[in-house]
């Protein structure tokens, strides 16, 4: 990252290709994370989404030895553990916990094995870093249009599902009665998420994937309970945390003599920031929504 | 297998697995396995700082999981548990990935913190896992039944009493406690993995509290005692089986209980759920 940073100095910040990379990379996994994101913490799969962004690191570190793009082994690795996920079990919310649990435990030790073989079969020692919290200024160019399809696809799945999977997150018997399959809509969003995930372990590090989902949009519902304006919110706040993120982490190797922090850092601190400046907001806001329309005896708050 | 440098490794397993065990059972069934697993990933920074400053690792860990604890119990406050446990994991991970750019301690030590590097315990590792183990024994035994009760029947220990924020925050302290003191032997996926997977095949397959506890801990054991004899075979890390056995466990134990409700079906009906309510509806 250094060496790269080193070759940056020389062009201004928009002028350079590995900040450029970064740039469309992350900005398209800001984008789908925060869209699919929304309906992941209306569905309470927090939990779930957090765990296929570790699960898809072993996709990661497999695709050191086995020479494949990080992109492709991160997919397809999240898109097995989503299926196993609907398999044991997700969508009861008393075995949620445990399937994830149990998906997660058994796609870290996968993981494990791979950083292994990565460690014993090639050099590449930096290996289990790079997968666990990313590197944005290493990407290859050769993800940009990779990266770009997965989140066409991701966000095309949600558009197209997105009334049968609004009504099946907030009551999943009116919509069995509407003729929705609560099970393929499930399935198809964890498919979705998946690839959300995916590019997110891609840009800011498979454990660190969950920023990116959970942050912007938990941060958005605090100030909107409207899902259209929640996931306007979510999918700006996601871009200026990415966006953000880079420029800093760039910006830092001045600060620190040429030592520069890590993007992830960045990103992940101003995400936090951003959910808990959501609770002053969300009071502002409720207070005005109060004021304006008293909500009907019985409603909650 | 048993040579000497391979007690210390042994009996420091044993400890973690019974512990583990002991709370894993707890965390199942109050279903808290996001906080489990932010937890110990929160803490890993901690060994870095640890590093950095250059004191003990136990002291690093401790200071991380504190942090870890209180913010999950602001946090809590503010909105949904599991929005609040993937927010404290993801921030305390990301100054882990700060504090790993400054220490440049690439490689092997992060997989060792985050995989498990189970053959190096010495002798003075052993220490500290007893005391901490023995701390969180005696809590979990003072807690036992407010703390059934609570997970159980959250609305039936408010009706006798027992505050949900206290026994959360301390069952959060306990659950911080296992993880600071296993972590630099067995990694943080394991510590994970040994809290959630043998507690949960052990309430797949008994729905009675005390059978399933007892359950636990001995499958807890057994997890880790294989994970331990196929590594040592094999050279593979310890995490891939404790992952690999624990999954094939869990699934075994569900295709089990599918076959016998299938099987009973014709006769009688089956409690179904983590636990039997028939338990605690004794007059007292």
């Amino acid at each position: 990252m250094l060496v790269w940073l080193a070759h940056i100095l020389h062009f201004s910040f928009f002028h350079s290709g590995p900040v450029r990379t970064a740039l469309l990379v992350g900005g398209c996994a800001a984008v789908v994370c925060a869209v699919i994101g929304v309906f992941t913490i209306l569905r309470g799969h927090a939990f779930a989404g957090h765990a296929l962004g570790d699960v898809s690191s072993a996709g990661g570190s497999a695709s050191f030895f086995l020479g494949i793009s990080p992109l492709a082994g991160f997919l397809g690795i999240a898109a097995i553990a989503a299926m196993s996920l609907e398999f044991l079990g997700v969508r009861r919310v008393r075995d949620q916990d445990v399937a994830t649990g149990i998906v997660l435990g058994a796609g870290l030790g996968l993981s494990a094995l791979f950083l292994y073989f990565d460690i014993t079969t090639t050099s590449t020692t930096g290996a289990a870093v790079t997968v666990m919290f990313g590197s944005m200024f290493a990407l290859s160019p050769s993800l940009i249009w990779p990266s770009i399809i997965v989140a066409i696809l991701g966000l095309g799945t949600v558009s197209v599902l997105y009334r049968p999977l609004l009504l099946s997150v907030a009551d999943p018997e009116l919509a069995a009665t509407r003729g929705i399959s609560n099970r393929w809509v499930g399935m198809l969003h964890l498919l979705a998420l998946a690839g959300a995930v995916a590019l997110a372990a891609l840009s800011v590090g498979s454990v660190l994937a969950s920023a990116l989902l959970i942050g912007p949009a938990a941060a958005a519902l605090r100030v909107s309970r409207r899902p259209c304006v929640a996931i306007s919110w979510a999918i700006i706040l996601g871009l200026v945390a990415v966006w953000g993120g880079i420029w800093l982490a760039y910006e830092s190797y001045y600060w620190f003599s040429g030592n520069a922090w890590p993007v992830s850092f960045f990103v992940v601190v101003i995400i936090f920031a951003m959910y808990l400046l959501g609770a002053p907001c969300q009071q502002l806001l409720r207070r005005r929504v109060r004021v304006a329309e008293p909500l009907p005896e019985g409603t909650e708050r | 297998m048993f040579a000497s440098f391979m007690i210390n490794t042994w009996i420091a397993a044993t400890i973690i697995a019974v512990t583990a065990g002991i709370l894993g059972f707890f965390v199942v069934l109050r279903r808290s396995a996001f906080a489990a697993h932010a937890l110990p990933i929160g803490a890993f920074p901690g060994a870095a700082a640890a590093q950095l400053l250059g004191i003990q690792p136990l002291w690093g860990l401790l200071a991380f999981v504190a942090v870890g604890v209180a913010l999950l119990q602001q946090l809590q406050r503010l909105g949904r548990r599991d929005v609040a446990a993937g927010l404290v994991l993801v921030t305390l991970m990301a100054s882990g990935a700060l504090l790993l750019s400054m220490t440049k301690a690439y490689g092997p030590g992060v997989f060792a913190l985050l995989f498990g590097e189970v053959l190096g315990v010495s002798s003075a590792d052993l220490l500290p896992v007893t005391i901490i183990s023995a701390v969180v024994m005696v809590g979990v035994i003072c807690l036992y039944r407010p703390l059934l009760l609570q997970s159980a029947f959250p609305a039936l220990a408010v009706a006798r009493g027992i505050r949900a924020g206290t026994t959360d925050l301390l069952f959060l302290i306990l659950l911080g406690l296992v993880t600071a003191m296993a972590l630099p032997v067995v990694g943080t996926l394991l510590v994970f993995s040994l809290l959630v997977v043998p507690a949960a095949t052990a309430q797949t397959l008994s729905s009675h509290p005390t059978r399933a506890f007892v359950l636990s801990v001995v499958l807890a054991v057994g997890l880790m005692w294989s994970a331990i004899a196929f590594s040592f075979w094999t050279d593979w890390p310890i995490g891939f089986f404790v992952g690999a056995v624990g999954a094939t466990l869990f699934s075994s134990a569900r295709i089990f209980r599918f076959v016998r409700s299938r099987w009973r079906s014709t006769t009688a009906v089956a409690p179904s759920g983590p636990l039997n309510p028939a338990v605690f509806t004794r007059p007292t």
